[in-house]
């Protein structure tokens, strides 16, 4: 170290620093300077420029998304709303332009000094929604009193508009009214108060790429909280436009075969799990709910009896007659309790313990191997392989068939429905299984609980091969320039535990309960199409003895069996699969039938 | 390792000048995120991250304490060759945030490369200035090493892009080396090669970095768009008149007119809540910083110490000052956060890690008397 000291010493370095410090004070001075320039000689004006408040920063809601079907059709868009907002702070008197403005409007105020009160605690220069979606008259009048309505604003803001109206009402979903919790919740960190935000249906899963992103404005303002000039723009980005697997046009189909009745139809294409159609009876308007909707209207809605905010194709759990027969056929061939070969004989009725079960067929079936007896429903031959599988078994392949969880479809609140086992009736009852029970569960009776497009899911699987696929509804996602965001692949839920062989069967039986007259599904036959299907009829309650026999539009509605049909085409190569539920319809294939040979019929035509 | 002596002579001025000024900082930072955040998790979040920071840079701070700064001399070269590493993987792997790519991240830690550099390009010129210094100063021939040591960052941060950090570095090397003393004739022209250079860049800059000099030049020129950030800080900050509007007050910060009011526009939050007198407390704060660590540089009885916090208070120093003459509206935008007071966690690390070395210095200064 000593060889550097004799070039430079200390005093060498003290002399170097004094230089910096004087540099230092210097530059800090110039700061200090400026202060004093800004804040005491020029502080005056500066402080009326930020008094007056003249300068504010609006917010620019985004434009939400689009939403198309399949083949570009739009389903959904916005429109211009014009809505009116205080800013209190230059109205000077609130309460006195709230009472002038409701004078002019010809409205009770109540609703509107409501609105102020809630919004205790926003800032006073922030404006408060007083009312949506107002009349152009309404506008015309403000206008034209704008100097007696200090701080009142008009703003132009986009409303959801579903074209359709209660069009797939259900899968689309509806908007509404961001809570207080929901913005606490920070799971919307770009809304604010007022926002509309997706609460059901595709609405409310795709969210996220709807809303796109909030802009800012800065203008200027004059006295009477006008805009006289815009400052600085921070573009609003719009939401992304959602293409639906929705094919619109099978779904007014469908939507027409539903009319007046009270249920379901589904539709899917089998080799990749999309939804094609989903419809369910009877139907909202979201529009209401763009509009805001009102007190007396949501009462309505949430209190008919019919459910028509439910979306009955995943919500609605049902029990799943007939049709369950697929599953005790898939879980007895593969466990071998029968084979192809094996024939059991139906005379209309089976001895289990000191009880009876009946055949639907009071005269028996006769002879039966798998293929007819799928075909013709037969309960005695089903009652036999359910006796010999026993209920846990039976579970076991319900739920590697999809069943008593969810399908995962991308539509919130869906059912997880129910495959009983005797662990779970021990619990949830107390009460051991009895082996009866196992006999009705077998056909679908029971405990047993599915959603349609849990059943649609299943139809579909036979129909591709045994693969389960996740029904989505959203195809693909698109910027609002056209570029492609994000596209939807299937996903495969699983393989169902059943040879080829096994598949091959069920098939068979499927498409006889069709194509011959001694099936149950008859009805649903098209010429020149082979259709596959399966009847079911879920009894809601054993009808008294008098009852049976009875026409049906001489029960009871509520006692009525539920109606299903499940089917797809054509069997070599499907292209469509349907699940149709028709609550208290009756016999399956007369009730159900029908729609699923119509929406079969309408999508292969085209 | 830590002998009595060294606790006797611990600089606790310093200390409490950077907990000062870190606690102004996070009272204004909860100022300037309060009348904004919309949702109250956001107002939450970044006075308690800054606050969290503070406090891992006063750990930070510690370490750099306990060992001898001596050390820094012979680690000078790997120090610098693993920040110029990482700053080179921040150009492959870092993170984009709002267009330039500047962050490294690790876990759940991010941090500025950038901000190292700042500290590793000191040491290593320290080491050199101070073997070599004479009265004569250096020439051109003695500074290409130099030269290239603080070029290599220099350009490294600038591509990023993030010509603000980009600058600092080159006025941190800048400072150093004035302050060890150049030859009149290397000093001409190096300052006019400066200046071609800037004149050469102008035509690399990127729109937004040319209209913010051009709206430096002329704010009333373009008030809608790039002078728009400069007349609100001055409205801001001339607001204030001298005692301010008080805490949590401020309607141009509240309003969200503010460009950036928690990072690099925090000082005109603070100007315009506390007022003349406030700002100036805050100003005096740095001054006396700086004064402290040069006096620190003094105190050191040998080169390598003395250069060494030079160029540390240095970074100090360029960064108040030039962010507060922004806010001021005396300089052009360019993103420097104000030392302690901005929100973010590798600025304050950096900082602390600064002050920790300055402290190291000024406690061990009594090991060298002759």
């Amino acid at each position: 170290m000593d060889r550097y000291l004799h070039t430079v010493d200390s005093d060498w370095y003290r002399h170097r620093v004094s230089g910096a410090v004087i540099f230092v004070l210097v530059a800090f001075s110039i700061l200090l300077v400026r202060l004093y320039y800004l804040q005491i000689i020029e502080g005056d004006e500066f402080r009326r420029q930020s008094q007056e408040n003249c300068f504010r920063l609006q917010s620019i809601t985004p434009a939400r998304g689009f939403i198309f079907d399949r083949n570009g059709v739009l389903l959904v868009e916005n429109r211009p709303s014009f809505n009116v907002s205080i800013i209190s702070g230059d109205a000077k008197d609130p309460k006195k332009v709230l009472h002038k403005l409701t004078e002019l409007l010809n409205i009770v105020p109540e609703t509107l000094f409501a609105r102020l009160v809630e919004a205790k605690g926003v800032p006073s220069f922030k404006p408060i929604l007083l009312m949506r979606d107002v009349s152009r008259d309404a506008v015309a009048i403000i206008e034209a009193h704008r100097l007696d309505l200090p701080g009142i604003v008009i703003t132009v803001e986009p409303t959801r508009h579903y074209i359709e109206d209660n069009r797939a009402s259900h899968l689309l979903g509806y908007l509404s009214e961001i809570s207080r919790g929901e913005l606490k919740s920070g799971s919307f960190p770009d809304n604010k108060m007022g926002d509309f935000i997706g609460k059901f249906g595709v609405e409310k899963a795709l969210e996220p790429y709807f809303h796109g992103r909030r802009g800012k404005q800065h203008v200027e303002v004059n006295a009477f909280g006008l805009v006289t000039r815009i400052l600085k723009t921070e573009e609003a980005i719009p939401g992304k436009n959602i293409y639906l697997t929705l094919d619109i046009k099978l779904q007014r189909k469908v939507e027409a075969l539903l009319s007046g009745k009270v249920g379901t139809a589904i539709a899917m294409d089998p080799s990749n799990g999309h939804i094609l159609a989903m419809a369910s009876s009877p139907a909202y308007d979201p529009n209401a709910f763009a509009e805001g909707m009102t007190y007396e209207l949501w009462n309505n809605l949430a209190s008919d009896q019919f459910h028509p905010m439910e979306n009955k194709a995943i919500q609605g759990q049902y029990p799943p007659g007939s049709t369950y027969k697929i599953v005790t056929a898939i879980a007895g061939l593969e466990e071998g309790v029968i084979t192809e070969h094996t024939r059991l004989f139906c005379p209309g009725h089976y001895r289990y313990g000191n009880r009876t079960f009946r055949c639907w067929r009071r005269g028996g079936h006769g002879s039966m191997n798998i293929i007819d007896a799928l075909a013709q429903s037969c309960d005695v031959f089903f009652y036999q392989v359910g006796e010999k599988l026993g209920v846990d078994r039976l579970a076991r392949y319900a739920n590697a068939c999809g069943l008593g969880s969810p399908t995962g479809i991308d539509l919130d609140k869906e059912a997880n429905g129910l495959v009983p086992t005797s662990v779970w009736k021990l619990n949830r009852m107390g009460i051991p299984w009895q082996g009866g029970e196992t006999l009705s569960v077998a056909i679908g009776q029971g405990f047993n609980l599915v959603t349609p497009v849990q059943m649609l899911s299943l139809i579909s699987a036979v129909a591709n091969g045994g693969i389960r696929y996740k029904p989505s509804v959203v195809g693909r996602v698109e910027s609002p320039d056209g570029s492609l965001v994000e596209k939807q692949l299937p996903v495969a839920l699983g393989r169902f535990s059943a040879s080829t062989k096994t598949l091959q069967l069920i098939m068979r039986g499927l498409v006889d309960a069709v194509n011959k007259t001694t099936g149950t599904g008859w009805i649903v036959r098209i010429p020149g199409v082979n259709v596959a299907g399966k009847t079911g009829t879920a009894q809601v309650v054993a009808l008294e003895e008098d009852d049976k026999g009875k026409p049906l539009e001489s029960q009871p509605r509520h006692l009525r069996d539920h109606a299903w049909f499940i089917a797809f085409a054509p069997a070599e190569e499907p292209k469509i699969a349907v699940a149709v539920l028709i609550e208290h319809g009756g016999h399956g294939s007369k009730a159900a039938g029908p729609v699923a040979r119509e929406m079969i019929r309408t999508y292969l035509r085209d | 390792m830590i002998d009595r002596r060294l606790l006797q002579h611990f600089d606790w001025i310093l200390l409490a000048l950077a907990m000062v000024i870190g606690g102004i900082g996070i009272l204004t930072l909860y100022s300037a995120v309060s009348a904004n955040a919309e949702v109250a998790e956001l107002r939450r979040l970044v006075y308690i991250k800054q606050s969290y920071w503070l406090a891992v840079g006063t750990g930070v701070m510690i370490l750099s304490v306990l060992f001898n700064y001596r050390w820094l001399n012979r680690l000078a070269s790997p120090i610098y060759i693993l920040s110029i590493g990482l700053l080179v993987i921040v150009l492959f792997a870092g993170k984009e945030v709002s267009g330039s790519q500047r962050w490294l991240v690790l876990g759940p830690i991010s941090f500025q490369p950038s901000e190292l550099v700042k500290i590793s390009l000191v040491i290593i010129l320290a080491r050199y200035f101070s073997r070599h210094a004479t009265e004569r100063g250096f020439s051109l021939k003695e500074l290409w090493k130099p030269l290239i040591w603080t070029l290599i960052p220099f350009v490294l941060i600038v591509v990023q892009p993030d010509l603000g950090t980009g600058l600092i570095v080159l006025l941190i090397a800048a400072t150093v080396t004035i302050f060890v003393k150049i030859e009149r004739r290397s000093l001409m022209f190096l300052t006019a090669s400066g200046i071609a250079g800037s004149v050469v860049a102008w035509f690399f800059l990127k729109g937004y970095q040319k209209q913010r000099i051009l709206a430096f030049l002329d704010p009333e020129g373009d008030p809608l768009g790039a002078g728009y950030h400069i007349i609100q800080s001055k409205i801001a900050v001339g607001s204030g008149l001298f005692f301010g509007k008080g805490f949590l007050k401020g309607t141009q910060n509240a309003l969200s007119f503010l460009p950036e009011q928690h990072t690099d526009f925090i000082f005109s939050v603070l100007a315009e809540e506390w007022g003349f007198f406030g700002s100036s407390v805050v100003v005096l704060l740095y001054l006396l910083v700086v004064i402290w660590g040069l006096s620190i540089a003094i105190r050191s009885k040998e080169p390598f110490g003395t250069i060494l916090s030079v160029g540390l208070i240095s970074m100090i120093f360029w960064q108040a000052f030039i962010n507060v003459a922004m806010v001021l509206a005396l300089l052009p935008v360019v993103g420097v956060p104000l030392p302690l007071i901005s929100y973010g966690g590798s600025s304050v690390l950096t900082t602390m890690i600064a002050t920790g070395i300055l402290l190291n210095i000024s406690m061990r200064r009594f090991l060298f008397k002759e």
